[in-house]
């Protein structure tokens, strides 16, 4: 069960890379937080009320309503055009995606342990690869937080392969989750959309040598 | 004591923050630098103590401490200067000064945490913080600089976090129990050592957005630029050291286990890189603020390639942090002066400095001096060791390597600060603009920071030396 609600993981990414307008790519998003509680609740087998709150908190009420729902919020706020806006054809994007997938399959294959001990590995590393892909492909600063935020999603699941044995651990990275993410989506709507106002990363290269 | 400290500067922020009277605000900026003195002597005599849990203060941690202790005070007097010279209104001031504070708490916090995991939280606080403070002027380009700073810590933030996760593993096959860093340093035998390599790999990236070394550089060079030159003084000093003392750590807890050298070849390669990027745009620059941020890269490289060679090295390396974090605070505190006089920022604009502010003129002039390792400057002797100890080691290509780097570097320093200080620019400004009068005893501080750099170079303390020695011993 958990293993196909990863490989289902895998295929929003694809979703997600391949997104012409920015809606689906914020539903992508949204379905990732519902996705990632599903993982949770299945991987954590003892759950103290604390851990379930914290859990409950982070995947369902914040990644799968309040950020999309802020997201939504942005784009209507700064007029940000419907399109993502990539630099790359979403061919290339979509055939360099699958064949990190594929590499990391297979060098997780390597390891010691075999595939179905590291799958939280292996879907981890595709994600933050993923995150820093969006982010370097695309021209708009809202796909560069979307990004941001897929990587924050990678970096969950990595602590779900440690998480078991240390829950400190784990909380610890909810929360900065939950701060940072708040941190860099708050200055964006507050400051960004105001001074530039298409908001797109070609203003943002004043400061260079 | 840190409990205290940390309840106490807590409720400093929040009061400043609320109040905005000036004089309130600066009543409680002097209750705040006498507790960051009480902590700094308090933490000296109860060395190698645990103290509410998380937080050992050990022979490095004391050192960088004190370090801010020293800078906390010139920086809140020049932040009064610089707001006073702007006349910016109560709540902008009060919203800068709070971050400040915050700003040193947490750095001061982070220098005594003995826990991996409470190390990494108060570095994102300095994020923070330090992104409150670059957004001060509230221009687009400021704005541009904390977003980028912004962006690009939480990146390395979340990579710090992977390799905490990692070290995590290691350790759980070691059975080392919680992730103190005395804890790992005794299995550290016993850490498993694929764990640790990519443990290493992750943290050592997540903190170069902090140290200013080679992959995430950018986003220190970009605050520093951005933000008022009391503030950048505190990033390119206290700040810097934040990231290193991560490094430090961790590396010397590789130091003890098969992963050492490669570890330190990690290590190398990174500082090789990030000194061809700062000699690279050292010599295309055109502010003198991105100037002094690159020539920081520069020697956060050669402390950092210190560190892996061997007992004097890490002795030359530790001594290098000190004499950089004073010379370049001074520097960027006379930046402050600068601005005031020649209204530029760009280097083109510059000249005459020599003859519109002659106390500011000299501390330059020190500073330049201190900043190339020319003998009086303490930072002679350190590199001297660092050198000798690369030499000792084997690595006579490093060696070409950093001495042909240096030159280009020195002579890009030379070249931008003699033309602020002599050069006189062909056509005559406007005689009517009236010039600012920089009083003598904003030099003071200045100086004796840059005296304070020789005397430790020539003549250092008995106790320094035994503390510099006990860290180097946390190598084994």
């Amino acid at each position: 069960m958990i293993n196909l609600l990863l490989i289902i993981f895998i295929v929003s990414l694809f979703v997600c890379v391949t997104a012409i307008r920015l809606k689906t790519f914020i539903k992508a998003i949204a379905f990732q937080g519902l996705l990632l509680f599903g993982i949770f609740f299945l991987r954590l087998n003892e759950i103290n009320t604390l851990n379930l709150v914290l859990l409950l908190l982070e995947t369902l009420i914040f990644k799968a309503i309040l950020i999309p729902y802020f997201l939504h919020y942005l784009i209507k706020r700064n007029k940000i055009t419907r399109e993502t806006d990539p630099y790359v054809s979403n061919f290339m994007s979509l055939f360099i995606i699958t064949f990190v997938v594929m590499t990391t399959f297979f060098l997780a294959n390597t390891l010691k342990g075999g595939v179905f001990e590291n799958i939280y590995f292996v879907i981890a590393s595709i994600t933050i690869f993923t995150g820093l892909y969006l982010i370097i492909s695309r021209r708009k600063i809202i796909t560069h937080v979307m990004g941001f935020i897929i990587l924050e999603n990678g970096v969950v699941i990595l602590s779900l392969a440690v998480g078991v044995e240390m829950p400190m651990l784990v909380n610890l990275g909810i929360l900065l989750d939950i701060f940072v993410t708040v941190l860099v989506l708050g200055i964006f709507a507050i400051k960004i959309g105001d001074f530039f106002k298409e908001a797109e990363v070609d203003h943002l290269n004043r400061l260079k040598d | 004591m840190i409990a205290i400290y940390l309840i106490l500067s807590l409720l400093i922020t929040i009061s400043v923050f609320i109040f905005r009277n000036k004089s309130v605000s600066v009543s409680l900026v002097i209750l705040f630098i006498i507790l960051q003195w009480t902590l700094t002597v308090y933490e000296y005599i109860t060395l190698n103590t645990v103290q509410f849990l998380y937080f050992t203060p050990d022979a490095i941690g004391i050192i960088l401490l004190t370090i801010m202790s020293i800078l906390a005070p010139m920086s809140f007097l020049y932040s009064f200067i610089y707001l006073n010279s702007r006349g910016d209104s109560p709540k902008v001031m009060a919203i800068y000064l709070s971050a400040l504070i915050l700003l040193i708490t947490a750095i001061s916090t982070a220098y005594l945490a003995n826990h991996v995991a409470i190390a990494w939280i108060l570095v994102e606080i300095t994020t923070l913080s330090s992104s409150v403070l670059i957004y001060h002027r509230r221009t687009e380009r400021s704005l541009e600089g904390s977003w980028k700073y912004i962006f690009i810590c939480s990146v390395s933030v979340s990579l710090i976090f992977m390799g905490i996760l990692f070290l995590g593993l290691a350790s759980q096959q070691a059975k080392a129990g919680e992730l103190f860093y005395s804890n790992l340093i005794v299995h550290a035998k016993y850490l498993d050592e694929f764990w640790l390599k990519a443990a290493f790999l992750f943290i050592f990236a997540g903190y170069t957005a902090k140290t200013g070394l080679f992959p995430m550089y950018t986003a220190g060079i970009d605050a520093k630029d951005k933000a008022p030159s009391p503030a950048s003084a505190i990033f390119s000093s206290a700040l810097m050291n934040v990231g290193f003392l991560g490094v430090f750590r961790l590396y010397s807890i590789t130091a003890r286990t098969n992963v050492h050298q490669w570890a330190s070849s990690v290590l190398i390669i990174s500082s090789v890189l990030s000194l061809i990027i700062a000699a690279a745009y050292m010599l295309r620059v055109r502010s003198f603020k991105r100037m002094f941020a690159y020539s920081s890269v520069e020697h956060m490289a050669i402390a950092t390639v210190g560190l892996t060679m061997g007992p004097l090295g890490i002795f030359g390396s530790i001594l290098h942090i000190i004499f950089h974090s004073f010379t370049k605070a001074g520097l960027f505190y006379q930046y402050g002066a600068v601005n005031r006089v020649i209204k530029s920022k760009f280097i083109s604009d510059a000249g005459e400095y020599f003859e519109n502010n002659t106390s500011g003129a000299l501390v330059l002039l020190l500073g330049f001096f201190m900043v190339t390792a020319i003998p009086p400057s303490g930072m002679f002797i350190s590199e001297f060791f660092i050198f000798k100890s690369l030499f000792q080691n084997g690595y006579l290509w490093l060696i070409v390597v950093f001495a042909i780097l240096i030159t280009v570097i020195i002579w890009a320093l030379c070249e931008n600060i003699f033309r602020l200080l002599f050069y006189h620019p062909p056509s005559h400004k406007d005689s009517t603009e009236i010039i600012e009068k920089v009083s003598v005893w904003e030099s003071v501080p200045q100086f004796a920071l840059m005296i304070t750099v020789i005397y430790l170079g020539l003549n250092p303390p008995d106790y320094l030396v035994q503390l510099i020695n006990q860290a180097v011993k946390s190598f084994g």
